[in-house]
């Protein structure tokens, strides 16, 4: 593996975390429990699609065979996507449940982006600086709603609680690396995520705090294999949606 | 938190509401004429100020029925986020649905200084009380649909708002002035999918056209009836409330969106279209007002869809809002 492949690979799994994300978030437009947030997730949204689309441009460059950002999110299919397995489960419309999902996804998004502000390539430093910004308000935007769930009602308690139970095995899963990380580490462009795990659990464990929330105990089922294509069933259907206009009208420009 | 305490504390009374009652017959003779003065001499009503009990019911129906019409309106759109075609349309999408969202907000807000508060509001729009615009119970069947609304129905509502920019009561008249700034960036967008389909491929052709022909009749009913059928239009009209008639406002929508239409080589689906050069406007064909009249009354294609995905995000929200409550009014008392 050449580091350009491996800097392209890198760019498209931060790129499929934030449009899947996004996929997910935009899926409450008009369906959130109060207006201030359907502002808000759909703010959240928007921030990751933005993320997308500069990660995923960085990666066409790097390939050079002419593809473009949409043709990077459109048409690969769910073996060829390297996001965590996170960011796709589906919420059934728990807003606790959607929340979550984005706060212990945003605190390592967060660690993150904050390391890859010094990466080596300039690229990569400066769509972490424009990215940062935005996270750190999706850790605080989120986390809060963890605490007011997690310390609210009898019932909202009961409630984050089962999201804790159903996403904690999507969650060691986030650290996972492989090849491409030992050779971006190794030149100063990536970070290595075995570094941020303490503080990932620091910013976790002090919003589950307040939250009155316990972490399931280990030794569980822990999901595996988002960065090398091995998906939930999940993706599948948010491919098939999202991507349904450009695969039906190949030769159609919107 | 400030949102979830203003939905539990008791409506403020920021209006006049109620103090007919203690004036005599001479003082409210007399207030009335002031107000009318007031008005004639084109000042703005503020909150605070003395009002008609009428005008204030008439103002609170027309807000708080188009603060709904703006959130309902982000369910067809909404409808399509998840598909749109490319990352760039998914976020003009997305903030257009978004922009919604907060003029919903704002008009709430404004819709408050009237005197109910905006739990009350959303109260009645779910028990099928205040109404929203007819034109949200069409369906969105294809992504030519999302170009249709926004060219259309952004630029019908322009057409209105610009008008209500100018209306006598200050927090409205202020709050249209800024919606109709986001307005025009919508309707651009929604016009240049529409451009984008008509010169693409012929699916994408006939996609657009369909939109067009599903959507044009519609987007005309959103002026309401014809000013000889319009029951609240004499009063509005005395207050400036309202500035001109729904045929008025229709006609202009008609003469500027036609040409617009024939840029881009779309169809308008009315045989009976035609330029008057006489009038120097567009003569047309008759609305079908059974069908508004149904729509209205709440038998149109998505009538029941709309009422039931508000009522299920309402009902599943209730617990984070409750949480919410709970949780700020324990943080309050520790504080004590």
């Amino acid at each position: 593996m050449t580091l350009n492949d491996a800097l392209k690979e890198y760019c498209l799994r931060i790129a499929d975390n934030s449009s899947i994300l996004a996929h997910r978030l935009s899926e409450w437009s008009g369906h959130g429990p109060i207006l201030e947030e359907d502002i808000a997730m759909s703010n959240m949204a928007l921030d990751l699609i933005g993320q997308a689309r500069g990660f995923y441009s960085y990666a066409a460059t790097l390939e050079g065979k002419g593809r473009t950002e949409d043709d990077l999110a459109f048409r690969r299919d769910t073996r060829e996507f390297v996001s965590r397995n996170l960011v796709e489960q589906p919420d059934n419309k728990d807003f606790g449940t959607a929340m979550l999902r984005s706060f212990l996804y945003s605190c390592l998004s967060y660690l993150q982006f904050r390391a890859l502000m010094n990466s080596k390539d300039e690229t990569i430093s400066g769509l972490s600086a424009k990215a940062i910004k935005e996270v750190t308000y999706h850790v605080r935007h989120c986390g809060d709603w963890v605490v007011r769930l997690g310390d609210g009602t009898e019932e909202s308690h009961r409630r984050i609680s089962n999201s804790v139970e159903d996403l904690w095995m999507y969650t060691s899963e986030l650290f996972e690396q492989n090849e491409v990380d030992a050779l971006l580490v190794k030149e100063g462009v990536a970070v290595d995520l075995n570094t941020l795990k303490q503080d990932w659990l620091n910013l976790v464990d002090e919003i589950f705090a307040q939250a009155k929330l316990t972490k399931p105990a280990e030794g569980g089922y822990q999901s595996s294999g988002g960065i090398n294509g091995m998906h939930t069933e999940h993706l599948g259907y948010i491919l098939a949606e999202m991507q349904f206009l450009p695969r039906a009208y190949p030769d159609a420009i919107w | 938190m400030h949102f979830v305490n203003r939905n539990l504390a008791n409506p403020k009374q920021t209006s006049n509401i109620g103090m007919e009652t203690t004036l005599s017959v001479e003082e409210l003779n007399k207030r009335e004429a002031e107000f009318d003065a007031k008005i004639a001499g084109g000042k703005t009503i503020e909150p605070k100020d003395w009002m008609p009990e009428r005008y204030r019911k008439q103002l609170l129906r027309m807000m708080s029925q188009h603060a709904h019409s703006e959130v309902v309106g982000m369910l067809p759109e909404g409808n399509w986020i998840t598909r749109a075609p490319s990352l760039a349309r998914k976020a003009v999408l997305l903030a257009k649905v978004q922009d919604e969202a907060g003029h919903g907000l704002y008009i709430y807000s404004a819709a408050e200084t009237l005197g109910m508060d905006r739990s009350e509001m959303i109260d009645q729009l779910l028990s099928g009380k205040a109404k929203y615009s007819s034109i949200f119970n069409y369906p969105t069947l294809s992504w030519a649909d999302i170009g249709a609304i926004g060219w259309l129905v952004d630029g019908a509502a322009i057409v209105n708002q610009t008008v209500l920019a100018k209306c006598s009561y200050g927090p409205y008249s202020r709050a249209m002035l800024r919606i109709c700034k986001e307005e025009n960036f919508h309707n651009k967008q929604g016009y240049q999918i529409m451009a984008y389909l008509m010169r693409g491929t012929k699916e994408q052709r006939d996609m657009a056209q369909d939109a067009m022909n599903r959507f044009w009749w519609p987007a005309l009913m959103m002026f309401g009836p014809s000013d000889t059928n319009s029951p609240n239009s004499a009063d509005l009209m005395k207050w400036k409330v309202k500035l001109n008639s729904n045929d008025d406002l229709r006609q202009r929508f008609i003469d500027r969106t036609v040409p617009q239409a024939e840029a881009i080589g779309l169809r308008i689906p009315d045989d009976k279209l035609k330029w008057n050069e006489s009038t120097r406007h567009y003569e047309f064909g008759e609305i079908n007002w059974a069908e508004f009249n149904q729509v209205i009354s709440g038998n149109g294609p998505c009538n029941k869809l709309r009422m039931k995905q508000r009522t299920d995000a309402h009902n599943n929200g209730a617990w984070v809002r409750e949480a919410a409550a709970a949780y700020s009014a324990k943080k309050a008392a520790s504080k004590k």
